[in-house]
């Protein structure tokens, strides 16, 4: 495929993860859409490109992690397992519903594909860096691949564990920023300043990469580049559009944590299903030349 | 009963003798390898012992993670940290996981002595007891310390192994056995039932014994497991004495009292008194001293036994 084709097949998946996000959330009347959203090209690039793995043997030793520390955004995590075949896509429907393997926030004893629970937030990394670490007794070449939200960057724990990676020179993990800068009570900045989020991770030891968190060739690049030190942890601050995709939910802190109406999600699903018919033409015509 | 060796001794010897089997064992620890012994561990396995330094949270989610990849992870640091500096790890990432993850913090209790209140773990059992999945052992001594350390080591899901840092009278014979969830009866009586976990085991022979000079015939068990609890060798001896006394270097509230009312007042109540610490803070002190000044002594609970026999 050429490099024009790779990254519109990403995006079309994207896309697709989009509209299953929307549609998942606004049959369970609850949910969280806007980290969702925000979260969808970085998760798209990681499961449709970056990562080496294998649904049809989810416990394949050798295949990449991924640990969702922002737990809340669980229907992205879903979105993405569906389509590569984890479950079958009739559990979409099923979200946060009695019974169903797609709980609120992703369980690894619910859900095949989901490697630890998450949820609270904070304890992605730490759990990854301690994955991380048992790879390597192992000597393991698997990476672990560990999503963290920007308010979630509050949590003190996170820091114990930024200091962690570095000292034991975990250079098979790589920790990325869905930077969307807003939570739940309004913009990071004004519920509690996060400062320079890639300088104080420059600060704690780690390879640090910026990037859109919407442009795949540069998530690609960001992803895929090893790192100068391969005892160095690389850590990809990803800017990102909260809501991104419906245009009523961009950058509004509002949608953190609520479903769209009738009437929102059908306006909402009309947007994601003309970027999704766009994308597969693109990524039609991209794969042919 | 003249050997006296402190439980957390069993501790890094344990997770020694463990790697040597091939048990994929790693130790996970915070600033203080030397006290909790695993740093013995790690100057015999140095990979598999990791140190966080102090971030109890990391500790544990780090545990969590080693875990995840199929290793035996113990975690150290003393009880008041790891389980409650720590607990929403412990809870969310390991139990809700059911990780293989061990929380053996040592430093239970007020037989941490001068330290004082802030690092006298009375409420860990508490804790830790309502955890779903979350088993919880308290050994009497080293050598059953080290039974335990062992079954924790080969019994999947999350456990939780309260060591000390006093040295106490070795009760038990290097052949002693550790059954998960079995409680032991180490002297048999017909009057009262004296059900003591932990150092308070030791308390309650000697207790028993005093007894005895007034000729009251008290059953000593060994709550060893106080998840999942024994009730059938509870209730029975409950039903034979009529008269119950449980013991506990541990606050009153929720942990092995609590534990006992619970299953007693189920299948059988009788009357019942809790020695334990009566829902305080521990003070600086010597251990011993502590133990008189918190009335946990043998005589003490000799006392409560011939009140809770009273009420009969």
């Amino acid at each position: 495929m050429t490099e024009a084709g790779r990254i519109a097949a990403i995006e079309a998946k994207a896309a697709r993860m989009r509209y299953d996000i929307v549609e998942m959330i606004a049959e369970a009347g609850s949910g969280h859409p806007g980290g969702s959203l925000s979260a969808a090209d970085i998760v798209a690039t990681l499961y449709f490109d970056v990562l080496r793995h294998d649904p049809s043997r989810p416990d394949w030793p050798e295949r990449d992690r991924f640990v969702l520390s922002k737990g809340h955004a669980a229907p992205v995590l879903y979105a993405a397992l569906a389509e590569a075949g984890y479950f079958g896509r009739d559990h979409l429907a099923t979200l946060r519903k009695l019974g169903s393997i797609l709980q609120g926030h992703p369980d690894c004893l619910k859900c095949s594909g989901v490697e630890v629970s998450t949820g609270s937030l904070g304890q992605g990394l730490a759990i990854a860096n301690g994955m991380a670490l048992a790879l390597k007794l192992d000597e393991n070449p698997a990476r672990v691949y560990c999503l963290l939200g920007d308010g979630e960057l509050q949590e003190g724990e996170v820091w114990e564990a930024a200091m962690f990676a570095p000292h034991h020179g975990l250079g098979n993990v790589t920790a990325i920023v869905d930077h969307n800068g807003l939570q739940i009570d309004g913009a990071c900045t004004e519920v509690m300043c996060l400062g320079g989020v890639a300088e104080k991770l420059a600060a704690f030891g780690w390879e640090v990469r910026e990037t859109s968190g919407h442009d795949v060739e540069g998530l690609l690049d960001a992803l895929t580049e090893p790192p100068a030190d391969p005892a160095v942890p690389v850590a990809i601050v990803a800017y990102t559009v909260k809501g991104k995709g419906v245009s009523f939910m961009e950058g509004n802190a509002g949608w953190h944590g609520k479903a769209p109406s009738a009437e929102q999600t059908a306006a909402a699903l009309a947007e994601l299903e003309a970027v999704l018919d766009t994308a597969s033409t693109t990524m039609t015509e991209g794969g042919a030349r | 009963m003249s050997d006296k060796r402190a439980t957390r001794e069993a501790f890094g010897a344990t997770l020694i003798e463990l790697a040597n089997e091939g048990v994929p064992v790693v130790a996970v620890d915070a600033d203080l390898s030397g006290s909790t012994t695993t740093a013995k561990f790690g100057a015999a396995y140095p990979d598999r012992l990791i140190n966080v330094g102090i971030a109890e949270q990391n500790m544990i989610g780090t545990a969590a993670g080693l875990a995840v990849e199929g290793k035996v992870a113990f975690t150290g640091s003393f009880a008041v940290f790891a389980t409650g500096r720590a607990y929403d790890q412990i809870r969310n990432t390991v139990c809700y996981s059911n990780l293989d993850v061990k929380v053996a913090p040592t430093h239970s209790g007020i037989t941490v002595g001068p330290d004082g209140g802030s690092h006298q773990m009375l409420e860990d059992i508490a804790l830790m007891r309502v955890l779903p999945g979350m088993r919880v052992l308290v050994p009497a001594d080293a050598v059953a310390a080290r039974a335990a350390i062992r079954v924790a080591a080969t019994t999947p899901g999350p456990f939780y192994v309260r060591l000390g840092r006093a040295a106490v009278p070795v009760i038990y014979r290097d052949d002693y056995i550790f059954e998960l969830g079995r409680a032991r009866v180490l002297r048999e009586g017909m009057h009262v039932t004296l059900a003591a976990c932990g150092v308070m085991v030791e308390q309650a022979l000697a207790a028993a014994e005093q007894l005895e000079l007034d000729g009251i015939h008290a059953e000593v068990i060994d709550v060893s497991t106080i998840k999942p609890l024994d009730t059938v060798t509870l209730v029975a001896s409950a039903l034979k004495t009529g008269a119950v006394v449980t013991c506990e270097e541990h606050s009153i509230i929720g942990g092995l009292g609590s534990a006992v009312a619970e299953a007693l007042g189920e299948h059988a109540p009788v009357p019942l008194a809790r020695v334990g610490v009566r829902d305080v803070f521990g003070t600086s002190g010597e251990p011993a001293e502590l133990m008189t000044h918190f009335g946990l002594t043998g005589a003490d609970i000799a006392e409560a036994a011939r009140a809770v026999i009273g009420r009969r």
